[in-house]
């Protein structure tokens, strides 16, 4: 479960985050939206532990993140705004070098993830000359091969396709029928039905 | 709590939990993806290489031939070469890996960040500091050094280049989101680096000089050995500000 009670934070000279405040259980997803420069980045990178809020508190499990930061991150998924990939490194390379920092992963799950988000043909081209959304599938398979509780996801679905938005759908919904957790910035509803889905609303 | 009670309640998928990577693999794995990115971008290794080459053998032509003046000068430019080519290097440590996501995705992998940035920093090493010690040799020759100098010259450059990888990691780990930051990357690094300039000189003009290099090798090695010990604590700390 995730408790996030009051969060203030500023940027600078800016009020970013004035009093979020949400509880999500097990099998929930969060849809953050607001307009560009609301702070749905800022919250994310606030729940991931990135960042330092001026006040409030972020809980999992009913212990304060911050108590142990390393046990929080090693049972969270972070996917950014840009795919964390490296461009001098193929779509494979790069995905063993993310997933296996964290965990044991052998070349077969390496290749069945990335048949899953319909990367296989570009498996083994560079990643620099992948498309935007190639490189947003890519990472996607990241995502399938963490058996992670809490997935913080900024704009998963940017510059995918429709059968791209349709994957970004069914993976969530996988992870709440399997109990997980998911706070995701979306900035267009997803087709199909997610289930349990919460709505926060940040303005600008 | 360890990562695993963590995941407690959760029914995930049993073929994919393969457990969580120890942290000497996740060490292994991240020195061999930059060893690995490197070689497919040698121009960029090449880079403080040429310049170190091309410092120590203009020296030669610009000074005099004269063996006796040579090795006088021979520490010195050594020396600053080595610096200012390693400085060079430091560059792109950790800027490329700040600016696609890969430092944060290290923060958030639930291994030792410390870790991660020494293997970061032992590759970086490998790649400009041993190569620069490698050419050691050649420089030194073309400065005047006798070839029985040569060994303690070499010691005294691995040693050092350890050292100033070790602290280029931090002031790069504080630099990383100042934009054009190589001058200010430099006048935090160069005072820090002082001391091993200051006794990697006095080793090599020992060594040339054909006097005891004990003492000053003994020095360096201990500054590479504080710099190992304390400087990923630092560096660490400082990407952790720096991403914030």
């Amino acid at each position: 479960m995730l408790e996030v009670e009051s969060l203030h934070l500023w940027r600078g000279e800016r009020h970013v985050l004035r009093g979020v405040g949400f509880v999500l259980s097990a099998g929930q997803c969060l849809q953050v939206t607001g307009p560009n420069g609301a702070g749905k980045t800022s919250l994310l990178r606030t729940l991931a532990g990135l960042i330092y809020p001026e006040s409030g508190q972020v809980r999992w499990g009913g212990r304060d993140v911050r108590a142990d930061l390393r046990a929080f991150h090693a049972g969270l998924a972070y996917l950014g705004h840009e795919p964390p990939l490296k461009a001098d490194l193929t779509a494979r390379e790069n995905l063993r070098f993310w997933i296996g920092n964290r965990q044991r992963v052998s070349a077969k799950q390496l290749a069945a993830a990335l048949t899953r988000v319909g990367a296989e043909g570009f498996a083994d081209r560079l990643v620099r000359t992948l498309s935007a959304g190639q490189r947003r599938r890519v990472a996607l398979a990241a995502l399938t091969l963490l058996p992670v509780a809490l997935w913080l996801l900024d704009e998963p679905a940017t510059n995918l396709d429709a059968e791209g938005q349709r994957l970004v759908a069914a993976l969530l919904s996988e992870q709440l029928a399997r109990g997980g957790l998911a706070v995701a910035a979306l900035h267009h509803e997803l087709p199909g039905t997610l289930g349990v889905v919460q709505a926060l609303e940040l303005a600008a | 709590m360890s990562s695993s009670s963590i995941r407690v309640g959760l029914p995930v998928n049993e073929e994919l939990d393969g457990g969580q990577a120890g942290a000497l693999a996740a060490v292994a794995l991240a020195l061999r993806r930059d060893l690995t990115l490197a070689f497919r971008r040698p121009a960029q290794l090449l880079q403080p290489l040429a310049f170190f080459a091309l410092v120590t053998m203009l020296f030669p032509l610009a000074i005099s031939p004269q063996l006796a003046q040579l090795r006088l000068v021979a520490p010195g430019a050594l020396w600053a070469g080595a610096l200012l080519a390693s400085l060079l290097a430091l560059d792109f440590l950790f800027r490329d890996d700040a600016q696609d996501g890969t430092l944060e995705q290290y923060l958030l992998s639930g291994q030792s960040l410390t870790a991660l940035l020494f293997a970061k920093t032992a590759a970086h090493w490998l790649l400009t500091g041993l190569p620069l010690a490698l050419m050691t040799p050649l420089a030194a020759v073309s400065l005047g050094a006798p070839a029985s100098a040569l060994a303690a010259i070499v010691a005294a450059v691995l040693l050092g280049t350890l050292t100033l990888s070790l602290l280029g990691s931090i002031g790069a780990g504080l630099t990383l989101n100042i934009r054009r930051s190589s001058a200010l990357l430099s006048l935090l690094t160069l005072p820090l680096s002082l001391p091993v300039l200051i006794f990697g000189a006095r080793a090599t003009q020992q060594a040339i000089a054909g006097a005891a290099v004990l003492a000053p090798l003994e020095l360096l090695a201990a500054l590479a050995v504080l710099g190992v010990t304390l400087a990923p604590l630092a560096a660490a700390a400082a990407v952790r500000i720096s991403l914030e």
